[in-house]
């Protein structure tokens, strides 16, 4: 058992402050469980999300010591012992209280990208694909949607102004997963250059750089649905250009 | 009085996991008005954190597995106990809900000419699992969920049903709070589909969620339907087991499916020493036939590591108890020694990354510590079979929380299945009755303020308020210790005598603060319906005298024929007392009975 510090933002929309919370933590214990510990004993409505606690789920993203990261997967050995921790929202988002923010943006963009709609299938009703060309559209579907991407990407982390016209890397990614899927049929690069803005993103690789599931968002997502959108929309000499160089 | 507000709807889903976002994709094909509700985030349910796969005799890797031996496999994993009709639609259909998940956009991993691979799992004849790697449940979920947001369905997040609200006999709709702003919601519907899922919270050890507190178990007994089989409770035999604070977190069932034993401090793969008689013709008796079955399936019997999980629980609770646990008082899991780092890290990614990230262990070089954490429950709303309406008019139940389907203990795999095949069956069922009604039925004003009263009383209690985290702590303590994998009636008596205890103190549980997201209110507010199922569950376990799949009495250690022969029934009586009773099982045409009586 060792004694340590968490310092925790308890507060909602109108404004809020750190609050200290003196705790035993044991063999082995994530971040998570030592706020369930606070808000078992010392702060009964202590608000945060989480499900799994195996992150799988995504619920609980937060701000620990200043970096995104899911709390059921921060393990407290990764700080000095009885080091103060401090533990706040994520920035991005509306705070609704304490550690629970409104990621109704994320929901409200999901609904706008068109739904998948495959060819038709084999004549015995059902369909093939081969492992390797489904590959990477699996790489893309372990997204938890733990919005720690969205949370860290400076284009709306910095500007809120710009959520209307941005729908952020998470969803670049789901763009990405349909449009390299064997089966989708439906066109959406328009969708990624006009509605979705990722000609916003200037690929500074902070949103690879935390999500829990290691997906290559800027290498494998941004950056091919960027070319395909260059290709088609601004530079067909680039594309032909491309082809020849074997790429 | 507090205001609340109040939407009409012809079908309202409580629950938005497999079972609930598949029904109200149906419903809403079917032309109702649908209503999603659940307590978390949306894609945030149970179902997204379900790994090893979705059962289905699609053929693709054993070309003679069909529905009848599906259905079979089901019917004897869960001893028999199953709503026979269940497991056979659920066997028959079970294929064409995968194939609709790919026409939605899954992505399952692929055989070598490009059809849907299946995995083998403990119980299944065949390799049967459609799968994702390690990761199934996300795949389902987020599928059904992106189809979900395209078909015009509302759906309410992080908002909690407390109650059930009925017009005469039939129900009328539903009454819950925003967890956000705490403010009263209140539905008015034909029909309430109810796939809350599970009640793993009652216990100490699990692999559930905070969620997994029986709300719709016991939205549906308050409101008059049936409960059948609240005994038998699945107890995973693979849960991490250190440290403690991951203890309970489950290692999927793949491990073994893919190659993985278990072995005790001595070395010994001790399954071999707990095949049942019922198992013996099916199960490899020595560790050559075992080793030859991974490479020639057709010629060798199946490994005993791959037995029913009630038996492997079992088991592992008897080496640990007799002496020859691991050191974190486990047993061993090991699939290093078979199997490549490679294949391992491509067929299990999460299993590594969560025992990488939370345990410092590295399975592709060591063996993981496992043991028993309670995972499922196979009782729930008693339901007929076609329609998976309740015994309440207009009340639905399915996934989870519905019984019957999965008998006296549920296979691997069974689960997701189940919420594709009932989930949609309900929401069928749910559109085609709110179709039949002619006018909306009335909301109970009376009924309505009691329950908005009662919600609100955790903050009346002041400092002589219980704190509710203790309750439940002491709860989950309770039903670990005196109602778990092993039980005797002085124990469960011991138990009832408990949980009366906590429902008294519950009624003064109490919060501080405000009703803004406060989960200590929510708590005292869950902790009605975890006490409810858990007094279900403990009375239910008294009351069957034998031992059957995922309840077994060390005072009635054989099964019985007779016991086998009912389902035992948990209802409210007028004057809100539970009663039990038992009932006997549906019975098994003689074509299906037949498939028991073949060679095997
Ligand atoms: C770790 C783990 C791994 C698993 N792996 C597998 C597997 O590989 N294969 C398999 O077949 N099965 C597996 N299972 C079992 C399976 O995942 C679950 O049984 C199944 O997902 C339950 O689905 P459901 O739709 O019934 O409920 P859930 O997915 O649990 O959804 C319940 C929903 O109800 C909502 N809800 C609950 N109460 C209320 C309320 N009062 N008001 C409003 N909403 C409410 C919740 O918010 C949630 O949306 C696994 C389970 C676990 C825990
Ligand atoms: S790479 Fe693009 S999407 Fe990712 S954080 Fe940077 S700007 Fe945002
Ligand atoms: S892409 Fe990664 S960081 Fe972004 S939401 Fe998905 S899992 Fe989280
Ligand atoms: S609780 Fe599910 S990811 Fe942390």
């Amino acid at each position: 058992m060792v004694r340590t510090i968490m310092r925790v933002f308890r507060g909602d929309s109108t404004g809020g402050q750190y609050e200290e919370y003196p705790v035993e933590v044991s063999e082995g214990q994530v971040v998570l469980d030592v706020i369930h510990t606070v808000q078992a004993e010392q702060a009964l409505d202590l608000a945060v999300r989480w499900n799994c606690k195996a992150g799988k789920c995504g619920s609980c993203s937060a701000e620990v010591n200043g970096k995104p990261r899911l709390m059921c997967m921060t393990r407290m050995n990764l700080f000095e012992p009885g080091a103060t921790i401090t533990v706040a929202p994520m920035k991005t988002f509306p705070l609704i209280r304490d550690l629970v923010t409104d990621v109704s943006f994320n929901y409200e963009v999901a609904k706008t990208i068109p739904a998948f709609k495959p060819r038709p299938p084999e004549a015995d009703g059902t369909y093939r694909m081969m492992q390797e060309d489904i590959d990477r559209g699996q790489e893309f579907r372990k997204c938890i949607e733990c919005f720690l991407c969205q949370n860290v990407c400076h284009v709306i982390r910095d500007h809120p102004e710009n959520k209307p016209n941005f729908a952020g890397p998470r969803f670049f990614v789901r763009l990405a997963e349909l449009d390299m899927h064997p089966l989708d049929t439906v066109d959406r690069l328009e969708l990624a250059r006009k509605d979705a803005g990722i000609g916003y993103c200037n690929i500074t690789k902070c949103c690879t750089e935390v999500c829990p599931e290691d997906i290559h968002i800027t290498d494998n997502a941004i950056i091919p649905l960027k070319e395909r959108v260059a290709d088609r929309y601004y530079d067909p000499l680039r594309w032909i250009g491309r082809k020849l160089k074997g790429k | 009085m507090p205001d609340y507000e109040t939407h009409e709807y012809d079908v309202l889903v409580i629950g938005a996991g497999g079972a609930g976002l598949r029904a109200a994709i149906e419903a809403s094909a079917q032309g109702a008005r649908t209503a999603l509700v659940c307590k978390s985030l949306l894609g945030k349910a149970h179902t997204v954190m379900a790994e090893g796969g979705i059962a289905a005799a699609l053929g693709n890797v054993y070309e003679q597995d069909n529905w009848q031996v599906h259905f079979r496999d089901t019917m004897r994993g869960g001893k028999m106990l199953n709503n026979w009709r269940m497991a056979q639609l659920h066997a028959q259909e079970a294929p064409d809900r995968v194939h609709e998940l790919e026409n939605w956009g899954a992505l399952f991993d692929r055989t070598a000419d490009g059809r849907i691979l299946q995995r083998d799992f403990g119980g299944h004849r065949y390799a049967r699992l459609a799968h994702v790697g390690d990761r199934t449940g996300l795949e389902m979920i987020r599928t059904l969920q992106q189809h979900a947001v395209h078909n015009g369905i509302d759906v309410f997040m992080e908002c909690t049903i407390s109650r059930l609200l009925k017009d005469g006999d039939r129900v009328s709709g539903a009454i819950g709070y925003w967890r956000e702003s705490g403010k009263v919601i209140v539905f008015n519907a034909k029909a309430v589909v109810l796939a809350t899922g599970g009640v793993g919270k009652a216990f100490k050890i699990t692999s559930n969620s905070w969620e997994y507190t029986g709300d719709g178990h016991s939205l549906a007994y308050w409101a008059g339907a049936d409960l059948i089989d609240m005994e038998c409770v699945q107890f995973h035999p693979t849960g991490m087991v250190w440290p403690p604070s991951v203890r309970g977190i489950l290692v999927t069932e793949g491990v073994r499916g893919d190659g993985g034993t278990l072995t005790n401090s001595d070395g010994v793969q001790f399954m071999f020493n707990y095949i049942t008689p019922y198992f013996a013709s099916e199960t490899a008796d020595t560790i050559e036939e075992a080793e030859r079955w991974y490479d020639d399936k057709r010629n060798n019997r199946r490994t005993p590591n791959l037995l029913p999980r009630d038996e492997v629980a079992r088991a592992i609770n008897s080496e640990v108890k007799a002496g020859r646990g691991s050191p974190h008082g486990g047993v061993f899991l090991d699939i290093a020694s078979r199997r490549s780092a490679e294949y391992i890290r491509r067929r299990l990614p999460s299993m590594y990354h969560q025992f990488k990230q939370l345990a410092d262990v590295d399975i592709t070089a060591t063996a993981m510590e496992v043991g028993p954490t309670m995972h499922y429950i196979m009782g729930g709303v008693r339901v007929d079979a076609d329609t998976a309406q309740s015994t309440v008019p207009g009340l639905f139940a399915a996934g989870e929380c519905a019984g019957g389907m999965h008998g006296a203990n549920r296979l691997g795999g069974n689960s997701l299945s189940d919420l594709l095949v009932f989930g949609r069956r309900a929401g069928l069922g749910a559109a085609e009755y709110a179709g039949n009604l002619r006018a909306t039925p009335k909301l109970d004003q009376e009924a309505l303020d009691g329950v908005v009263k009662e919600m609100f009383s955790p903050f009346d209690h002041g400092s002589a308020a219980e704190n509710p985290y203790t309750i439940q702590h002491e709860l989950q303590d309770t039903m670990h210790t005196l109602v778990g994998i092993i039980r005797n009636k002085s124990e469960l008596d011991e138990a009832m005598v408990q949980v009366r205890g906590y429902q008294e103190r519950a009624q003064r549980a109490g919060v501080e603060g405000h009703r803004q997201y406060n989960p200590g209110w929510h708590l005292s507010i869950d902790l009605k319906s975890m006490l409810t199922v858990s007094e279900a569950i403990a009375r239910a376990a008294e009351t069957r005298k034998e031992s059957r799949g995922g309840h077994t009495r060390d005072d009635y250690p054989d099964p019985s024929p007779e016991w086998g022969k009912v389902n035992v029934v948990v209802r409210q009586g007028p004057g809100g007392d539970m009663r039990i009773s038992t009932e006997p099982l549906p019975q098994m045409p003689a074509d299906l009975q037949a498939l028991f009586e073949e060679a095997h």
